[in-house]
């Protein structure tokens, strides 16, 4: 046992829990620990320009590494701001541990001096927050934070450090173990429902792999497509399941829902068995409650039971981890001893009118002379880097062109904020994925609205030396909001036209930064070609059709075979 | 449907605003709330009283299982149960009424706590439709004030020695 101050044991947790990198804005009320940080001198700290950057850095890191992602930020104004990226983290499961500075506890609840209550604040989007008032109590709380944040359904967990806490001194016994016992998510799948569930498998004709983000989250990528290649049966994913299953795979029928393929809303509206994985039934996905998925059956993997019976009823659910589920089924389809052509054949005339909803209507664009459509671009961009990017992207059309025209075939490789859909995200997340992979090509998918929500972070990429490149598809509009305004509100464009956007590349360049921009369908391939090989940060803009729309596209509140075609 | 849950939880600060701010923020019912100790200093008891149809209470049940200060949460609405709530009533008892007074709490066997020239301060006790009898047929008299816990419960006892479980 050695007695240190509470700054100092702070920092000695974040080593023995593995972390070696933090993003961070120092202020007052947390300068102790960041003085700390400096004596040590062994993490690395990345200085945001804003601290809702450095909430989705972290967030980013998370996601591309699998690890935590660890923000340091000061009280008051720093910890709200950091409000947005929490929410972002708790939406889509993400594993971050935010840090903030408090007032010293003889001020708190006087109205001090960048005083607020962000344990309050930060209660509903959080998995769980401490207030921490006694430094007795602090390599406990540092323990349980990080414990907490990782396990079961991942998600972010704040602690907030008052500045007379972070210097007390205290005995620093770091415990190697924790158990709480009002905390225990259940990990293993009952073997039972696994048994119910290969049943209904076996019977099933028109079977469906429905795949979410718990793929991702428990590296299940694997044992997914084993699962989807012994059963010969079709997967389509969620917007964070991209990249859990090969988008390539002649299997795949890429996303679903609302703004998903014909092929996919198809399949699920007429399957007989949903095989649901890491997944939850979001309102994007089922669209109309009453008409989701009216014939079929539905076994449900998932490590929350809140996620089950939320919004459908389900037939077998199966709490656990989605890997081990996946791999207890895969063993008892293995173990059942039929051949794989048994399976083939009886999903045979199923596949195949699958088949036919894909060639009816595959996604697709209509080709306009002179004009740059940005499904064009993102193709383009999908060859050029051989899919083996690292891409981010902001929320709106933007990111749903990403999700429908780059095929992702590797887990961890599609960053997005899928939950709350967070304008802004995706530049500071791919901060966070090129310092965690510096030799990556990272690329953030940007709309010229959401690239504005963070672009102050073009000085931290700067400072980093981080070669990331910037894609945005400038139609003058906030897109997806026009897109709406056009389809529900007879055109009515309200307060979505940019009267007044800078010159994204002269704005490279005051950064430092390089920035290439075309106009023309023709300078599509040279910007791209230019940018990816320019060394360090790049910024492509893209004249993009001002008024070209996501499609397919289901309207809100509609039933998913209502979709709205090209 | 009404129910009743008996939630054990830390007893930290905080975690009784975890429970309260579930509800609000998930549109569920409070119809009741009690929070007391326990036995254990460390672990709080909290009787809810909620009313939704049975996905809504499953729901409920499961968000307050996974708040991570929750312990255990038990329907005790779903089998035999016992419940309790108690009031004070302070009853208008002028010339004219302070006899009908009198005798109510007599039939209820409420306790008379206070007594002032005109003004009784009764104290009942029973199950929450016995405390709604009291209340409806005292209010013609006069209420001036009402202050009431809540409801608690607890599960009976299984009588599986007399073979029926």
């Amino acid at each position: 046992m050695t007695e240190m101050a509470g700054r100092d044991m702070v920092i000695e947790a974040l080593k023995r829990e593995g972390v070696d990198l933090i993003f961070g804005f120092p202020g007052g009320a947390i300068i102790d620990v960041y003085d700390a940080l400096e004596k040590d001198g062994t993490i690395k700290h990345v200085l945001v320009r804003h601290e809702q950057g450095a909430a989705h850095a972290a967030d980013g890191y998370a996601r591309a590494t699998g690890r935590i992602g660890v923000c340091l930020v000061t009280s008051g104004p720093g910890a709200t701001n950091t409000v947005t990226g929490i929410a972002t983290a708790s939406m889509d499961s993400v594993p971050i541990l935010v840090f903030t500075g408090q007032v010293p506890t003889g001020l708190i609840g006087n109205d001090a001096f960048q005083e607020v209550d962000i344990v309050g604040i930060t209660r509903p989007c959080t998995k769980h927050n401490y207030l921490v008032k006694d430094v007795k109590d602090l390599p406990r709380v540092l323990k349980e934070a990080f414990y907490i944040a990782r396990s079961g359904r991942p998600g972010p967990v704040l602690v907030d450090l008052p500045k007379d806490v972070q210097n007390s001194m205290g005995d620093f016994e770091y415990p190697e173990k924790i158990r709480l016992r009002s905390y225990n998510p259940v990990i293993r799948p009952n073997a039972k429902q696994i048994e119910r569930a290969f049943e209904l498998i076996e019977r099933a004709r028109r079977p469906i792999i429905y795949a979410g983000g718990g793929i991702i989250i428990s590296g299940a990528h694997e044992e997914l497509r084993a699962l989807a290649e012994a059963l010969d049966s079709p997967v389509t994913m969620t917007l964070m399941g991209l990249g859990g299953f090969p988008g390539t795979h002649e299997l795949s029928l890429g996303m679903l829902g609302m703004h998903g393929t014909y092929a996919a809303n198809m399949a699920m509206a007429n399957s007989d068995l949903i095989i649901a994985a890491g997944a939850r039934f979001d309102d994007r996905v089922t669209g109309k409650i009453e008409d989701f998925v009216p014939k079929a059956k539905i076994i449900h993997l998932d490590i929350d039971p809140t996620s089950i019976q939320k919004n459908v009823r389900v037939d077998i659910p199966i709490v656990g981890d989605c890997r081990m589920a996946l791999k207890a089924l895969l063993d008892m389809v293995r173990d059942s001893g039929r051949p794989a052509e048994a399976w083939a054949e009886q999903h045979q005339e199923w596949l195949q009118q699958i088949e036919t909803w894909k060639a009816r209507h595959p996604l697709r664009y209509k080709e306009e002379p002179g004009v740059i459509k940005p499904q064009y671009v993102i193709e383009r961009l999908y060859e050029m880097t051989k899919g083996r990017a690292i891409i981010t992207t902001e929320v709106g059309q933007n990111q749903m062109w990403t999700a429908q025209f780059y095929k992702f075939d590797e887990p961890r490789t599609f960053l997005t904020s899928g939950g709350l859909g967070t304008m802004g995200y995706g530049f500071p997340a791919a901060i966070g994925a090129q310092m965690a992979f510096p030799d990556k090509l990272v690329i953030d998918v940007a709309g010229d609205g959401s690239i504005q929500m963070n672009i102050q972070e073009m000085a931290t990429a700067m400072e980093q030396h981080l070669p990331i490149k910037i894609v945005i598809l400038n139609n003058q509009f906030l897109g997806m909001v026009r897109q709406w305004q056009e389809l529900f509100y007879n055109r009515r464009y309200v307060a979505t036209k940019f009267e007044m956007t800078p010159d994204f590349v002269k704005l490279a360049e005051a950064y430092g930064a390089r920035g290439f921009r075309a106009t023309r369908p023709e300078e599509v391939n040279e910007v791209l070609k230019k940018g990816l090989e320019t060394e360090g940060l790049v910024v492509m803009e893209f004249a993009i059709a001002p008024e070209e729309g996501v499609f397919p596209m289901v309207p809100a509140g509609k039933a998913t075979t209502e979709m709205l075609l090209v | 449907m009404k129910h009743t849950l008996s939630v054990l939880v830390e007893n930290t600060p905080g975690a009784l605003s975890r429970i309260t701010g579930l509800f609000s923020g998930r549109g569920f019912n409070i119809e009741s709330l009690c929070v007391a100790a326990t036995l254990d200093p460390t672990l709080s008891h909290l009787t809810l009283v909620t009313n939704g149809d049975r996905p809504i209470i499953e729901q409920i049940i499961k968000q307050l299982r996974r708040l991570i200060d929750v312990y255990k949460v038990v329907d005790v609405s779903e089998g035999e149960f016992v419940e309790r709530e108690m009031a004070l009533i302070k009853v208008r008892a002028e010339d004219e009424t302070r006899a009908e007074v009198l005798r109510t709490c007599d039939i209820f066997r409420c306790k008379i706590v206070d007594v002032s020239p005109k003004t009784y301060t009764v104290e009942v006790t029973g199950p929450e439709s016995k405390l709604n009898a009291v209340i409806e047929l005292l209010c013609p008299l006069g209420i001036k004030e009402i202050s009431r816990t809540g409801t608690i419960a607890m599960a009976r006892e299984k009588k599986t020695a007399l073979g029926r479980s």
